[in-house]
């Protein structure tokens, strides 16, 4: 179990065939035919706002592989939603590049829908349309591929059933708890077989018990399809569970403090959280984020 | 660039767009039937103690014929209006001019909204223009649209559109700028067309403004309509009103405004009714029957 502890030594992958490299290595896992990699260098984000700059990301490296789960933790406010964003091509970097299958992700200050429109996002907030039932919006981006509506409206239900809104299909958004419109947006993110999934907090809303039948769920979901997930969480037990790295960021400016590859065997089960290899994980994250104090 | 994609403020809210300006604030979760049901009761209950006071006033405390006609006075000069073979032209005209004028606000109100709503410079440059004339009493242009437009409906209908315009259009471009940063955001991430765009999120955003907008418009349509014919013309209800003042007969002139009154509502409800259908899932909207 090595830590890392130099922010801009990340990882480094193979450096040969980096299109086809998998980034869990010796686990059989399989990697999606569609997933990609990711890679940013040197990002820099500084907002402009009325009462001055804030610097929220500096001197971002990271690279996540086809097919890697990567989970990424640290305090509120220490960049990771800015960092999420700048992967989806949403936000521009103020400096550095951004790249999703070694292309770029802008060009000529335009994003490249080609590569970028095919992630799923998942955002903090569930970003529901108020106007779209739940099936309507799970189905929203097999409708924006002109995917026919009883085909859309099958697919949708049975991503419904997937995260367990089974019966909601033709509920209201407005209709729904707050738990079960993150789940219904988790369901819309994986409606079009994303290249990458970018989730910011999923399941914070969600109980632990939801949680914990989610976590299994989504562990599922990567294993079979294969996608890149970068995964957001203020839980480092959550981020350790699911990850093949955790990358922990400290504060004001965002920097990446260090990358801990998880090497626990897969399919993790619940019973992997009582083991003394997953608790020396957990302590030592947790040590490191007590020392920013 | 990097402004241009990325507003500095984080302040997004989920769900639900805000309600619009104007919309009546109807709560619509957590109501019991009985609270449901309350206006239907007490809007009964109300109408009967108005007649009742009225009656009083006429049979007990005597108020003149001319001041206050009785109840039942008015309801046989009701009947009266509806044995006059003209009395359906009359309507029908008034009806035209409020919907003509109403029309005409909708798609101007609507199509001004949105374009001031999208270019902001645009906006800025019409705003003394704007906040002028909405401050001016603007019923006080009869007079000159009877001069420019003759004694026949046109005058009437420019007033209704004139008044139904301002609710629309502001109402409207809020709307086009209350667009859910957290909504753009998804149809970014998917790469929706701008087409696309428009027809899942920007309309069905801007919708709850223009009905809110349009529920206060058809009401200043009517009254657009009404003051144009109290001052000009021989046709309409605001016609009869002005012409039952002159022949003295009272109990016509409360008959006309109530006909008034009635048209009024159900050119109100005929609104709120298409709005129910066309944006069910608003929150002005009650669930429920
Ligand atoms: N749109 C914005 N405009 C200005 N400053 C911003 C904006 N978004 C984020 N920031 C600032 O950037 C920093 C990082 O914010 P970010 O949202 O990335 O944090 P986070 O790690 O996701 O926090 P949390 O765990 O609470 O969601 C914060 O200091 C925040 O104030
Ligand atoms: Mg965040």
């Amino acid at each position: 179990m090595t830590t890392q502890q130099t922010p801009t030594a990340t990882w480094t992958p193979p450096p040969v065939r980096r299109d086809e490299f998998d980034a869990s290595g010796d686990t059989a896992e399989p990697v999606g035919s569609r997933a990609v990699g990711l890679r940013v260098a040197g990002v820099d984000k500084t907002y402009t706002t009325r009462r001055g700059d804030v610097h929220a990301l500096s001197d971002i490296d990271l690279e996540v592989g086809r097919g890697e789960f990567v989970s990424l933790v640290g305090r509120s406010g220490c960049g990771k939603t800015t960092l999420l964003r700048v992967l989806s091509g949403l936000l521009a970097p103020t400096a550095g590049t951004v790249e999703a299958g070694d292309r770029p992700a802008w060009v000529a200050g335009r994003r490249d829908d080609a590569v970028f429109a095919e992630f799923g996002l998942v955002f903090q907030e569930a970003n529901l349309f108020p106007w779209f039932t739940v099936v309507d919006n799970v189905a929203l981006p097999l409708k924006l591929r002109g995917v026919g509506k009883a085909e859309r409206r099958a697919r949708a239900t049975e991503l419904c059933a997937t995260v367990g809104l089974t019966g909601f299909e033709d509920s209201y958004p407005r209709e729904l708890s707050g738990g079960m419109r993150q789940r219904a947006a988790i369901a819309r993110a994986l409606a079009c077989d994303p290249s990458v999934l970018l989730m910011d907090e999923p399941f914070g809303a969600l109980d632990a018990m939801t949680r914990d039948r989610m976590n299994l769920e989504l562990q599922q979901i990567h294993a079979v399809s294969g996608t890149t997930v970068v995964f957001v969480t203020h839980s480092i037990s959550e981020a350790v569970f699911l990850a093949d790295r955790v990358v922990l960021l400290t504060p004001r400016p965002g920097r990446i403090r260090s990358v801990t590859p998880i090497d626990l065997p897969r399919p993790r089960t619940v019973e992997v959280e009582a083991t003394a290899e997953f608790g020396e994980l957990v302590v030592g994250l947790r040590r490191q984020l007590d020392e920013e104090d | 660039m990097t402004t241009s994609l990325d507003r500095d403020t984080d302040t997004r809210t989920d769900g639900a767009p805000p309600p619009p300006v104007d919309a009546d604030a109807t709560p619509a979760e957590g109501e019991s039937p009985w609270m449901r049901r309350l206006p239907w009761v007490s809007g009964p209950l109300m109408l009967v103690a108005l007649l009742g006071i009225w009656q009083f006033a006429v049979s007990v405390v005597g108020v003149s014929e001319f001041i206050l006609p009785a109840p039942a006075a008015v309801v046989g000069a009701l009947g009266d209006l509806f044995a006059d073979p003209e009395i359906g032209s009359h309507i029908g005209v008034t009806l035209f001019e409020v919907l003509a004028g109403f029309g005409i606000a909708l798609v101007v109100g609507v199509a001004v909204g949105a374009t001031l709503g999208r270019i902001a410079w645009l906006q800025r440059a019409v705003q003394p223009a704007l906040v002028a004339l909405q401050v001016v009493p603007k019923v006080a242009f009869v007079p000159i649209f009877v001069i420019w437009f003759g004694f026949g409906p046109t005058s009437k209908i420019i007033m209704a559109a004139l008044l139904a315009f301002f609710p629309i259009m502001l109402n409207v471009m809020l709307g086009v700028r209350s667009v859910d940063r957290g909504h753009r955001d998804v149809m970014r991430g998917l790469g929706a067309s701008k087409w696309a765009t428009f027809r899942d999120m920007e309309l069905p955003t801007t919708l709850p403004y223009v009905f809110a907008g349009a529920e206060v418009a058809i009401v200043f349509s009517v009254i657009g309509a009404i003051v144009g014919e109290y001052l000009g013309g021989s046709q309409g209800l605001g016609y009869l009103v002005v012409s039952s003042l002159n022949a003295l007969d009272a109990p016509r002139l409360f008959a006309v405004i109530v006909l008034l009154a009635v048209l009024g509502s159900l050119l109100y409800v005929a609104v709120t009714t298409v709005k129910k259908v066309v944006i069910p899932w608003h929150d002005s909207v009650r669930t429920g029957v």
